[in-house]
């Protein structure tokens, strides 16, 4: 009597161990690559930031040294501000931006909303490249199209919109804004995604259209909101392309971002050492920034429960 | 009544129109700059008329300004970018059939920190990898670029994840009971239905190291091995552009693939960036 479920469990162990052994075989290749391409690097990068390394020789530890230089280093205080602008600006901007357009497109029924949908994704697939940076550098240049545009209308301008200081960095918070795309496309089809009932029962009750915005759309959407948010607010943190072909870091230092400095100061300056300093302190900041936003996600973000 | 609905339309159109305008603007006026002659290019530069074109810019700007030409980019490129998606589309779908379907200990760790290399900023792990790949003699190769593709990346095991919790677990205990082990398993079942999930990843394999700029900048620093971003980029610096013409016909050359696939595969990149919130 007892020997049925005697086998049954020798078997079901069997069977677990097999499972066990297979699932370690089927995610081996990334297990590799995170102990070899991650985490190793991630723990080399950290004994790094306390030592003076030049790249070539060995690793002299020097403690603290490399944040004492950071805090007193004027150029770490420039960049970390520029990226802070950075984000502070293209962030909200293109989020609201992509939900404004996300709610026109989403809502109505038109003939030629995919063409739209379509025509305003194109430049968030190309935007990261070499190219429209090149071409973006050109467009706001002093001879570029938009002061022949303004030109052409009257106005008399001949400033070079990268190359002045007070300008620069909106350029490229520019072209962030114009990859408004993608985050669109995760709207639109959260929008899709809010039962047509909703709005029916809003309607019947007399809501108005903001109301129904504010009450229905805007809750609904708050996971898909967060989620754009967590990941611009990283991805801006780390921008680097841009600014390292668009304008250099100039005029002045003042589209210097983080990267871009990093950047420098590992491959130009081969200042390892100090390099991994500043990025562990980029990290903390994106951490810290990351948590931020998840702890008042839980007061504004609006997960709808199955069971109600 | 009809009066209200065109004037409703266009209400919608008009404005929609011009933003796309707006849009497609510097497209449409890097395509007309590189057709145009090289002393027009900053004189009316607004205009999107190339009169005559000038198809000869792409003849002038293919030769290059260094020994090589862009024959020699472009090829770099597509083999970087060819093969990392190989590596990155199979191993990522291997991985997330591991996640998504077998039983085993610790998955919830090692998913979470799947997950958390998501939001790990690159920056943080530049230097050590570059001195592994130093001390591996990888420089100036392109195993740096291609071979961590072989490991899967955490977009795209994520993506092939949750494409597979929507394929019914009937189909695979099916196959179980026919005796099939998770390998046959994967193979016959999961894998020739995650074929959308899979063109998805492909395709945002293919943008992204085809655009990739950072990798290629650090680790090739001979001219020959030029992908073709970092050949534009050499090539922009205005202490050596003059030929600002060819230079606008190789950036909307390099563009080129870029669109070509958008176009054919539309509806997965779409539905991509959707269920995933990948970015373009």
């Amino acid at each position: 009597m007892t020997a049925i479920p005697c086998t049954r469990r020798k078997a079901k162990n069997r069977q677990a161990i097999a499972d066990n052994r297979a699932g370690y075989l089927f995610i081996a290749p990334w297990l590799f690559g995170f102990f070899v391409f991650t985490l190793f690097p991630m723990l080399a990068s950290l004994y790094l930031a306390f030592t003076k390394y030049d790249g070539f020789g060995a690793p002299e530890f020097i403690g603290l040294e490399n944040f004492r230089t950071m805090f007193s280093d004027p150029v770490f205080y420039t960049s970390l501000g520029v990226t802070f602008k950075y984000v502070l600006l293209l962030v909200p901007f293109r989020l609201a931006f992509s939900l404004l357009i996300a709610m026109i497109l989403a809502t109505r029924n038109h003939k030629g909303i995919g063409i739209y949908r379509t025509l305003f994704y194109v430049p968030s697939l190309l935007g990261g490249s070499v190219a429209i940076a090149i071409i973006w550098g050109k467009l706001f240049g002093a001879d570029g199209a938009l002061n022949s545009l303004l030109q052409a209308v009257g106005l008399n301008v001949t400033r070079s919109w990268v190359g002045e200081p007070g300008t620069a960095l909106y350029v490229l918070v520019l072209l962030g804004v114009w990859q408004f795309g993608s985050s669109m496309l995760i709207f639109v089809s959260g929008i899709k995604q809010i039962p047509e009932s909703y709005y029916e029962a809003a309607l019947i009750d007399g809501a108005s259209a903001p109301q129904r915005f504010f009450k229905i759309t805007l809750p609904m959407l708050s996971p898909v909101i967060f989620f754009n948010l967590l990941m611009g607010i990283i991805t801006a943190f780390k921008t680097f392309t841009e600014s390292m072909v668009i304008t250099n870091g100039g005029p002045f230092d003042k589209t210097l971002v983080y990267a871009l400095y990093i950047y420098r100061q590992s491959f130009q300056y081969y200042k390892m050492g100090y390099a991994c300093a500043l990025s562990w302190v980029l990290l903390c900041i994106i951490g810290v920034v990351s948590i931020f936003v998840f702890r008042s996600s839980e007061s504004w973000v609006h997960y709808e429960s199955k069971g109600d | 009544m009809n009066g209200k609905k065109v004037r409703k339309a266009l209400a919608f159109h008009i404005p929609v129109i011009l933003l796309s305008i707006v849009m497609i603007y510097p497209l449409a006026w890097m395509i007309a700059s590189s057709l145009k002659e090289n002393s027009q290019i900053f004189t009316q530069a607004h205009s999107l008329i190339a009169n005559p074109p000038h198809w000869e810019n792409y003849v002038k700007g293919w030769q290059g300004s260094g020994r090589y030409t862009y024959a020699t980019y472009f090829s770099n490129s597509a083999f970087v970018t060819i093969l990392s998606t190989i590596g990155a589309v199979a191993s990522s779908s291997l991985v997330a059939f591991g996640f998504a379907r077998i039983p085993f200990k610790k998955k919830n760790l090692w998913f979470a920190l799947l997950m958390g290399t998501m939001l790990l900023p690159s920056q943080v792990l530049v230097v050590p990898q570059y001195m592994v790949f130093k001390s591996l003699g990888w420089l100036n190769t392109y195993l740096p670029l291609i071979i961590p593709q072989f490991c899967g990346s955490a977009f795209f095991i994520f993506l092939n994840m949750q494409f597979m919790r929507g394929v019914p677990s009937e189909l695979d205990e099916a196959a179980k009971i026919d005796g099939c082990g998770w390998f046959r398993t994967y193979l016959s079942v999961l894998l020739p239905l995650s074929v959308p999930s899979l063109i998805t990843s492909a395709i945002f394999s293919f943008y992204w190291t085809w655009q990739d700029f950072f990798g290629p900048l650090i680790y090739l620093s001979k001219p020959k091995k030029y992908t073709v971003s970092i050949a534009l980029k050499m090539f922009a610096d205005p202490t050596v552009a003059t030929d600002w013409t060819g230079l606008f016909a190789m950036s909307t050359l390099s563009l080129v693939p870029v669109l070509l696939i958008f176009i054919c595969f539309q509806k997965y990149l779409v539905e991509g960036v959707a269920t995933t919130g990948l970015k373009g």
